[in-house]
């Protein structure tokens, strides 16, 4: 695998071959995260900064300890602390942040098309987009197919149902990418008013009922109803949403046996899934958290070898 | 190209090595050989069938070096990842590392320190094929089969029937194709 990307944007830009790259790193470094001493050397000088302008626990930490099992040197940005809330624009904090040198920028904003941005100004600064508005999150992506691949082994042919706030979700944004690019068939689950109107052309089935929509799925995946970026309320109450959209006990009594059952968190428990089903045998939300670091281990290196190389 | 080691001499020269390593320690059962991604995977294999052979298991393990390397900054277009799966405990153990060829040392540096990361071995010590000229680091070893005096521009092929489909050691002067 030849791998000279200088930023990781979106999947949209990625090809199977350099998803199935990636992945096939992120695997190795499996290893490293579960030994005694969880370190390796290999980014040692290399500077890496999380911009958070939006709050995040899982990946900003997940990126945090990837960057740091390599060795890298690891500095976390947060909007509320910064001159941010004195009125400096997002150019000018990157900008500024690009003059101190360092390797990689890990950027998560509330405007699709923020990384974007900066990739396209700082000319020596990797970027990755770890959440762009309701646009794309790679990484989250990249670590729901690395967590199927390792129950399947293989995603040709496999159904996945994505159900819920697709408008607002950038994961499913993302998913539906990497999974159509890895061979299998999208169905997205929600109520109309969370549905955008353009998503069959991205070819994905649309489906209105939950029951009907997750029928002969192999993978379900539960998404969080984005309330940050809800203006107007897309249903009556969350009690009726929970009821019609919400995983529970008796709409799992279809599934396949050997269904996975997905949430890329954070999870509102008895909202969009029941807290049976989240804890339950089919679910593997929390080996998505742990494949997370991994697969954000295999970007920060595979950046940094491309950077070497483009030297 | 010039043969130095044929399929019969090759195999002879693994069976003394194993022998060396017999010699040297008494304490067999405290022992594990490490091999490192490709070849030195093959050999450790290979010598642990012979211990194996006269009654005596060897743990095994596989480590790639590719995370201890020195050089990522000037590294290959292939950052290409291969297994390290060492699932005993290094800590105590008399590790064998091995390889297929000793040239400059950074190999074994960057090896001995993924050791490291994993415990703290009693010892380490080092087996390979062919050890040739062009060292960069204070690294050496005895338990070699074949010393080969070179110079900088030649190269030294150990190739194993398991990747290979031969098992020979071979010269190559400048410009010869490999």
């Amino acid at each position: 695998m030849k791998f000279t990307r200088k930023n990781i944007l979106g999947i949209a830009d990625l090809s199977r071959e350099e998803i199935e790259g990636i992945l096939e790193t992120a695997l190795m470094f499996s290893e490293v995260n579960t030994r005694a001493i969880k370190k390796v050397p290999t980014l040692r000088g290399r500077t890496v900064i999380n911009v958070f302008f939006e709050n995040s626990t899982r990946t900003r930490t997940s990126f945090e300890l990837a960057g740091k099992r390599l060795s890298a040197d690891v500095v976390n940005f947060t909007s509320s602390s910064s001159a941010l809330s004195k009125g400096e624009s997002l150019l000018d904090t990157a900008k500024n942040l690009a003059a101190m040198q360092p390797d990689i920028l890990v950027c998560r904003h509330s405007c699709a098309g923020a990384s974007h941005i900066l990739a396209r100004y700082l000319q020596s600064t990797s970027v990755i987009n770890a959440g762009d508005g309701s646009h794309e999150h790679p990484s989250q992506a990249l670590l729901d197919m690395m967590t199927v691949l390792k129950v399947r082994k293989k995603v040709d042919g496999l159904r996945v149902a994505i159900v819920g706030d697709i408008s607002h979700s950038r994961v499913a944004r993302s998913n539906i990418y990497c999974f159509q690019k890895m061979g299998a068939s999208v169905s997205v689950v929600g109520p109309a008013s969370m549905m955008p109107s353009a998503i069959k052309d991205l070819g994905v089935d649309v489906h209105y009922n939950l029951k009907q929509g997750i029928e002969g799925a192999d993978i379900i995946m539960m998404l969080r109803i984005q309330m940050e970026r809800i203006k107007q309320s897309p249903f009556p109450s969350l009690r009726e949403y929970s009821r019609y959209f919400g995983l529970n006990l008796e709409t799992i009594k279809t599934l396949k046996k050997d269904a996975l059952i997905m949430h890329p968190g954070p999870v509102n428990r008895g909202v969009e899934i029941d807290p049976g089903i989240a804890d339950g045998p089919y679910s593997v939300i929390l080996d998505q958290v742990t494949n997370g670091v991994a697969v954000r281990m295999a970007l920060l290196y595979l950046l940094s070898n491309a950077q070497s190389m483009n030297l | 190209m010039t043969q130095i080691l044929n399929k019969e001499s090759f195999e002879e020269a693994i069976k003394k090595l194993a022998e060396k390593i017999r010699e040297e320690q008494t304490d067999l059962n405290n022992i594990a050989f490490i091999g490192i991604h490709t070849r030195g995977v093959h050999l450790s294999n290979r010598l642990a069938k012979i211990f194996k052979n006269s009654g005596v298991n060897v743990q095994q393990g596989i480590l790639d070096i590719n995370l201890y390397r020195d050089d990522l900054s000037q590294s290959s277009d292939k950052p290409i990842l291969k297994e390290t799966k060492i699932t005993f405990d290094v800590s105590g153990k008399i590790i064998y590392l091995i390889d297929d060829v000793l040239y400059t040392g950074r190999t074994v540096r960057a090896a001995m320190d993924a050791v490291f990361d994993l415990g703290r071995p009693q010892a380490v010590h080092l087996v390979v094929m062919a050890k040739r000229s062009g060292r960069e680091l204070p690294i050496d070893t005895n338990l070699c089969a074949i010393t080969i005096d070179t110079k900088q521009d030649d190269s030294v092929a150990v190739r194993f029937e398991e990747t290979d489909n031969v098992d020979e050691i071979s010269l190559f002067g400048k410009g010869e194709q490999i």
